[in-house]
């Protein structure tokens, strides 16, 4: 039980930084633009894809920075010469501008990629055990995702807090015209954001992709976790974003290696619910259920608290 | 003393314009009764089905997005709910030999589909906007999974079928041929075409506009928006429910994927690319994504991503979609001013198809590299054949996206200068926008 509960925080701890590195992007983008990315996980996905593609050519070392380059010089392109030119009609636009996007990104993947997953491994470097609790193996990788989050997260919070680039892009953030009046290039702090925000997601494209598994529909799978984790935390809270992540990774990690149900907790003092239309959610373990544990929390969430565990604001 | 009440409604319609109203609904009528006796081939007849349930759905769909402004990415959620239940209920009518006849049948997925809006709809609808979008989309995966789980209900990855020939028989129609599903089809699309078109007319249809328009000031007359939201919605599930039910009954079957995030996103291209802003809009989009997903897939493998692009492009060039576009034009064509840009768009379509020609070519070179790299190279795309390993072919592409970009652009710029002049002229004659 013990080992259970020291392995699931581990793991539940770097999937929640994993969905952070992506929700932080995300978060800062819809505080500037006020559009909720669709196509950020698609980022991710890219991530991913450009970091098996070039950890071919290259190796892996080299496509860890290249690869995040490459995507979030795609997700700059995209802000400029896409959300910037759809903005003049709406927020609904933009969007649908992104829904097209993700759309889009995912098929071009798969035409490129194939459907089926690829075979990105983990770099020989770090394919080792880390260490060993409870007889299982914890491998080094994994202990490297979680640094690299880690440090990204640190580095993120260092530069929005304590540098002038930082201070510039808070202030955008909440006044766009006076940043602006100050001679500020605000069209082009966006483009920055956008690019940053897309490139973290890369980065968690990068590193999760000999994790998990790298396939095409990656981007639909961890994409409406990705709202879910924002919407929870509160819509454009970075803090929120950060505990949500965390929140949702742990409960997810805990969920899946769980095996209890309803009949199995109750199962003797009634076993002809078993052959009724019942049985379904009577039979059903908690592990099952794992998939629908975000939404179910986001119902909840959006019934007791609508502005998310730490939003401000009530959109 | 002139009356307040007459004074402030609208004037009577002249009986030429009632005469014009309702000779448009008699004429769709006849057109759809019609319709089969042209075409009677059993692929039309199924191609005629899918565009009359898809246009109920993407017509329900608006009454969210465009009458209410609430863009939602789980509305296949109560097209789904109404198929299963409706494929449930043929079972157990079948079984129990109820006196229920196939043509009332899709009333049941109406109802299925209101029940859930009714259940959901009260926290969805608290917010709009971004928000809204955000709990469509939760509430919809967490439907879909659900469905996964719930395997005697829903039937897991399979899916339930039903038998839909087994019910009680109105004047003979066993309902087994297509022909007299079409007929089915047509007559409840018929039905909820009028009855949203007569929502839309009711003060409550005025209200949602409002409240899309400006939620605050609706407050201030008296009216709560989130009630109003949730009247819509509640409206827009119910008529989903009758086209997830006529799918279910069409296609004998239902399956996850009526639930799924595949189906909400085609609804919402299809009433985008029509356009939210008319009424007609929905229903043009769902006829031209309909012809457009079944003719794609026959001239090439990667339909999804034109498909997509041409999304994108809809959403970028032409925010109205099709109708708006199309409606753009008329005051020019009442005041006569049309010539004036007719020519510049002669003259942009030529670089710009060069230019999508040339996109295409990439794209199906490239398909045969990446996804049959072992084939012969000579592969045939859109009707025709040519040589993807061949460098002119890759030339030509090359050549026909940049020039054609170039041109394009330079030629759009001067269509823009013909619009203008065009607009400033109308507006002289004093013909309203």
């Amino acid at each position: 039980m013990l080992e259970l509960i020291v392995i699931s925080t581990l793991n539940g701890v770097l999937f929640g930084m994993l969905l952070f590195l992506m929700a932080s992007g995300l978060t800062v983008i819809f505080s500037m633009l006020g559009v909720l990315n669709f196509a950020h996980a698609s980022f991710y996905m890219l991530g991913a894809f450009f970091g098996f593609q070039i950890g071919r050519w290259l190796g892996f070392w080299p496509a860890l920075l290249i690869a995040p380059l490459l995507a979030g010089a795609i997700g700059a392109g995209v802000e400029r010469y896409g959300l910037r030119r759809v903005h003049k009609n709406g927020h609904v636009a933009e969007l649908l501008f992104t829904f097209g996007l993700a759309f889009a990104i995912e098929e071009i993947v798969q035409i490129i990629w194939g459907k089926s997953p690829v075979d990105f491994r983990v770099p020989p470097l770090l394919d080792f055990p880390a260490f060993t609790i409870f007889s299982t193996n914890y491998p080094a990788y994994k202990m490297f995702m979680l640094l690299v989050s880690v440090v990204i997260f640190a580095a993120l919070l260092i530069t929005l807090k304590k540098t002038r680039i930082g201070l510039i892009v808070q202030a955008a953030l909440t006044h766009p015209h006076m940043v602006g009046h100050l001679g500020h290039n605000v069209g082009r702090i966006f483009m920055l954001v956008f690019g940053v925000g897309t490139a973290l997601a890369a980065v968690a494209g990068v590193i999760a992709g000999p994790a998990l598994v790298t396939q095409s529909n990656m981007a639909g799978l961890l994409g409406p976790i990705l709202f879910v984790v924002v919407v929870v935390g509160g819509l454009g809270s970075l803090p929120g974003a950060f505990v949500a992540s965390l929140l949702i990774g742990l409960v997810q990690t805990f969920a899946v290696s769980m095996n209890g149900s309803l009949s199995g907790a109750f199962g003797p003092l009634s076993p002809d619910y078993a052959t009724t239309w019942l049985a379904d959610i009577w039979g059903v373990t908690i592990a099952q259920i794992a998939p629908i544990m975000p939404y179910v929390l986001l119902v909840l969430i959006l019934i007791f608290r609508p502005m998310g565990l730490l939003g401000t604001r009530d959109t | 003393m002139r009356d307040p009440i007459s004074s402030a409604a609208p004037p009577y319609p002249a009986v030429a314009e009632k005469f014009k109203f309702y000779g448009l609904w008699v004429a769709a009528a006849i057109a759809l009764l019609v319709l089969p006796k042209l075409f009677s081939s059993g692929g039309s007849l199924t191609t005629f089905s899918l565009i009359g349930i898809s246009i109920i759905f993407s017509l329900s769909y608006n009454i969210l997005l465009g009458q209410t402004g609430m863009l939602s990415f789980g509305h296949a959620v109560y097209y789904g709910l109404g198929g299963f239940l409706v494929i449930h209920a043929i079972n157990m009518i079948g079984i129990n030999k109820l006196p229920i006849p196939l043509p009332v049948v899709p009333l049941i997925g109406g109802l299925t589909g209101l029940l859930f809006a009714v259940l959901l709809g009260w926290v969805s609808t608290q917010r709009s906007g971004t928000a809204f979008a955000m709990i469509s989309l939760g509430v919809a995966e967490l439907i879909a999974s659900s469905a996964l789980i719930l395997r005697t209900f829903f039937g897991g990855e399979a899916g339930i079928s039903a038998n839909r020939t087994k019910l009680l028989r109105v004047f003979d129609w066993s309902f087994g041929p297509q022909i007299q599903i079409y007929y089915l089809v047509a007559a409840w699309t018929l039905i909820a075409v009028v009855a949203m078109y007569a929502l839309t007319r009711t003060p409550l249809g005025r209200m949602c506009n409002a409240v899309r328009d400006n939620p605050e000031r609706v407050q201030f007359v008296g009216y709560d928006p989130h009630v109003v939201r949730y009247l819509a919605f509640c409206f827009s599930g119910f008529f989903a429910g009758i086209a997830g039910a006529l799918a279910a009954i069409n296609f004998e079957i239902a399956n996850s994927a009526y639930l799924g995030a595949v189906q909400s996103g085609t609804v919402l291209f299809a009433t985008y690319i029509g356009g939210v802003g008319f009424f007609i809009g929905p229903i043009v989009g769902a006829i031209f994504v309909t012809l457009l997903s079944l003719g794609l897939s026959d001239l090439t493998p990667v339909w999804q991503l034109y498909f997509g692009l041409i999304f994108i492009a809809v959403v970028v060039f032409a925010p109205g979609g099709i109708t708006g576009l199309l409606m753009m034009h008329r005051p020019l064509l009442k005041a006569g001013t049309l010539s004036k840009v007719l020519p510049s768009y002669l003259i942009a379509f030529v670089p710009t198809l060069a230019m999508i020609a040339g996109l295409i070519l990439a794209i199906e070179t490239t398909v045969h590299y990446t996804v049959n790299p072992g084939d012969d190279s000579h592969i045939k795309a859109f009707g025709v054949n040519f040589d993807a390993a061949s460098p002119y072919i890759w030339a030509m592409a090359a050549i026909l996206m940049i020039g054609g970009f170039l041109v394009a652009r330079k030629t759009w710029t001067w269509v823009g200068h013909a619009w203008d002049e065009a607009t400033s002229m109308t507006r002289e004659e004093g013909v309203a926008a």
